[in-house]
């Protein structure tokens, strides 16, 4: 051990060693405050106010287990819950096929900059933006998207007010805002491909179908695998569209999760609750990040 | 070197922490400025007179006045209470002030010089009462009032052959609708151009509406909805005692079958259903469209009616129920005073110059709304009548003696957040108005929990 540490000479120059590591500390300062300040710290006060009642205005008062007791018997909270799996289930299904096609289309037809940048204009909207333009355009009376289907002869569908379409509407809107964005994360990682092996496979007279699936897809895993984890993470997010469009209605239909702790703070007051609800919805993301990663092996690559 | 950047950025970052954490206010404290806030654009100019004469008369103390829209306005003024910031003197809503309270974020009335011999009689029936506390604390000064009514075309009545006095005289039962029903169910045209009590009536295509929506009404308790309708009900409360009641009596097989009736009228085609009713699009803007023929809504709504191109502007009262009286919910809003005030005695001093005859007066001529005195009511209905608005479809319910002021209880977040969603299931169909019974338990439980 010491022999092999010698002669690299690591030991040899001590000195500038514990010099790098003062630079080091003054470089990761800030860094290491901000996360303390805005990440750690609001995370663990957050797991404990969600043992307290709390309101904001009186100090918290420690009640156990009870914020929890009370979400396990919540039905609205249940329904949040599955609404919200409801809504991210289309969103990434729909959003991941759309943006793998667009990223596959833009790597084996056209890399014009041009064509990327038309891709990504609907993520320069703002979701809020976004939501409110569709609202306006689904409408059942002034809405130009109930007028053309007018036109084709079909009745006006109240898309985002009737209890069986508002999720898929509300999914398929923020698939239209991300669907370019994560094709160019796709198509970053198709760059990471290399061309030698469309060669050999040409040679070998696959066809585009084929390669598709036996050099795009498996070489593309873990590049998908870790888009696949950012985007589900924020889907389970899904917030400003909801708010803008439907504030959770018809009834409880698009109360998702995200917007029932928002409600529960911000409306009711009862902070320590939301906290709760608000863990509930760490583990389930912790879980499922957990299970995607294991299954996508996102950290391996075939390419070796 | 690297220890004092080290520092430098550290106190820095602490500064930056500190400054933004713990700053009260962007500087009024103590010299001399009200924060007034409102919701209502309609009616900041109104208020900025009487701001100026305030400012006349107390030449030390300057009223800033700041309007946001109504979700922004409580959404702002919930972080400000948080933050320690926001206003001095607020305009308070019924359906938010009891959560207030609970808050112990107002400063009661009777604390403060300027407010504290505020009589009740000088205000409109009630109007006062209601701002009280359990603790029988006065938590908002009365500024004004609203009843409910109906706001029509009378182009399209006319073409109808409905006369103003047939839509005066109007009665209702929850067995066949009476007369109400019917008019309504005559000013409905289809796509076919059938009205709606002839044969031949398409209920899925309908042009124009014979009765506007405003949703289902959970959030409000019906107040531009179903609320007119069940307290012209005999011998029924919504609630055991209002303000502060402790028990609702949802569960009353009358009150499930006015619902029942009224949700009844949009399966029938007389009034839009629930998908046809986008979250922004209420009464107002049925009816200005021309989608409506008869919107219920409060006497706030009257200037903007009055201000639509091409609209002949009727007011209807609402119908005679099976008690033998017409009923409107009757509602205030009132002026109350912040507990993070940096000068509370000042802020009073505005909120019992708004409460004074010399405020409510220039209220009143501005038109928008019901001043609570009688002098700001005497310049509120002259200005109406100057505009050509006849305003009695209102005011006959102060007259009758037919208001029924908007429950006041613990909890009301918290009981929206339950009866919300239960009256749009109810308009959807998928609930029965027999639903309403298990809503009541889950209130009442809510509420017997909070008041022992």
């Amino acid at each position: 051990m010491t022999s092999s540490e010698a002669s690299t000479g690591r030991l040899a120059r001590p000195g500038r060693n514990i010099g790098d590591l003062k630079l080091a500390m003054v470089m990761i300062a800030p860094a290491l405050v901000g996360f303390l300040v805005f990440l750690l710290w609001p995370t663990l006060r957050g797991i404990w106010l969600s043992f307290t009642d709390f309101n904001l205005l009186t100090e918290p008062t420690f009640v156990g287990l009870n914020n929890y007791i009370r979400m396990f018997g919540d039905p609205v909270f249940w329904n949040a819950a599955w609404v919200t799996i409801q809504y991210v289930v289309i969103n990434i299904g729909v959003q991941t096929v759309m943006a793998l096609l667009i990223a596959v289309l833009m790597q084996r037809l056209t890399r014009s900059t041009f064509v990327r940048s038309i891709v990504l204009t609907p993520y320069l909207v703002s979701n809020v933006v976004a939501a409110l333009i569709f609202m306006w355009i689904l409408d059942t009376q002034l809405g130009v998207g109930n007028q053309i289907l007018g036109w084709m002869g079909i009745d006006a569908i109240p898309f985002l007010s009737q209890e069986s379409t508002v999720i898929p509407t509300i999914a398929l809107i923020n698939v239209w805002r991300h669907m370019g964005y994560t094709a160019l994360l796709i198509f970053a990682g198709l760059q990471t491909i290399p061309e030698t092996v469309y060669e050999a496979g040409r040679v070998d007279g696959a066809s585009e179908w084929s390669m598709f699936w036996r050099i795009t897809m498996p070489l593309l895993r873990p590049i998908l695998a870790l888009v696949l984890i950012m985007t589900v993470i924020g889907s389970f997010q899904v917030f400003d569209t909801v708010a803008v469009t439907t504030a959770g209605g018809p009834v409880n239909s698009s109360r998702v999760l995200q917007l029932y702790i928002y409600d529960m703070a911000f409306g009711r007051f009862q902070f320590g609750y939301a906290s709760a609800l608000s863990v509930a919805l760490l583990i389930i993301l912790l879980i499922i990040t957990v299970i995607q990663y294991r299954m996508t092996r996102a950290g391996e690559t075939d390419l070796n | 070197m690297s220890r004092k950047l080290t520092t430098i950025a550290a106190s820095l970052l602490t500064a930056t922490l500190l400054a933004s954490g713990c700053s009260t206010g962007d500087g009024d404290g103590g010299d001399g400025v009200i924060d007034y806030w409102l919701w209502d654009s309609a009616q900041q100019p109104g208020y900025q007179r009487c701001a100026d004469r305030f400012q006349e008369e107390n030449p030390e103390l300057k009223v800033r006045i700041t309007q946001y829209g109504w979700d922004d306005y409580w959404s702002k003024l919930t972080a400000g209470f948080i933050a320690d910031q926001g206003p001095d003197v607020f305009t308070n809503h019924l359906g938010k002030y009891a959560q207030f309270v609970d808050l112990n974020v107002l400063v009661p009335l009777n604390d403060l010089e300027a407010t504290s011999d505020l009589d009740a009689d000088e205000f409109a029936d009630g109007l006062a009462a209601i701002w009280q506390g359990q603790d029988g604390l006065q938590y908002g000064a009365p500024k004004d009032w609203d009843t409910i009514a109906y706001f029509y075309n009378t182009d399209l009545t006319d073409e109808a052959g409905i006369t103003a006095e047939q839509l005066a005289d109007m009665e209702w039962n929850p067995d066949d609708g009476g007369t109400f029903e019917q008019i309504i169910a005559h000013l409905t045209v289809d796509q076919n151009g059938v009205r709606g009590d002839e044969p031949g009536f398409d209920k899925d295509n309908v042009a124009l509406y014979g009765l506007a929506s405003e949703g289902g009404g959970g959030g409000n308790f019906g107040q531009t909805q179903w609320g007119a309708y069940v307290y012209s009900m005999p011998d029924w409360t919504l609630l055991d005692q209002n303000p502060w009641g402790t028990h609702f009596n949802m569960d009353d097989p009358g009150f499930q079958k006015t619902i029942e009736w009224y949700f009844g009228l949009a399966e029938k085609g007389y009034m839009p259903s629930m998908s046809d009713v986008s979250t922004n699009s209420g009464e107002y803007q049925q009816v200005a469209a021309g989608n409506a023929v008869l919107g219920m809504n409060g006497s706030w709504m009257t200037s903007l009616h009055a201000s639509l191109p091409d609209f002949n502007l009727g007011i209807a009262p609402t119908p005679v129920g099976p008690s033998g009286h017409r009923a409107s919910p009757f509602n205030g809003l009132a002026d109350s005073v912040s507990r993070f005030s940096d000068d509370p005695e000042s802020a009073a001093k505005w909120v019992a110059f708004m409460a004074s005859d010399e405020c409510q007066s220039l209220i009143g001529e501005a038109g928008v709304v019901f001043p609570a005195r009688q002098s700001g009511m005497d310049a509120a209905l002259a200005a109406k009548e100057e505009a050509g608005i006849d305003v009695s479809a209102f005011t006959v319910h102060l007259e009758e003696g037919t208001t029924v002021m908007q429950p006041v209880t613990s909890n009301g977040a918290d009981i929206t957040a339950l009866t919300e969603p239960a009256f749009d299931a109810i308009y959807i169909g998928s609930s029965p108005a027999s639903s309403l019974t298990d809503l009541n338990e889950q209130v009442n439980r809510l509420l017997e929990l909070t008041t022992d």
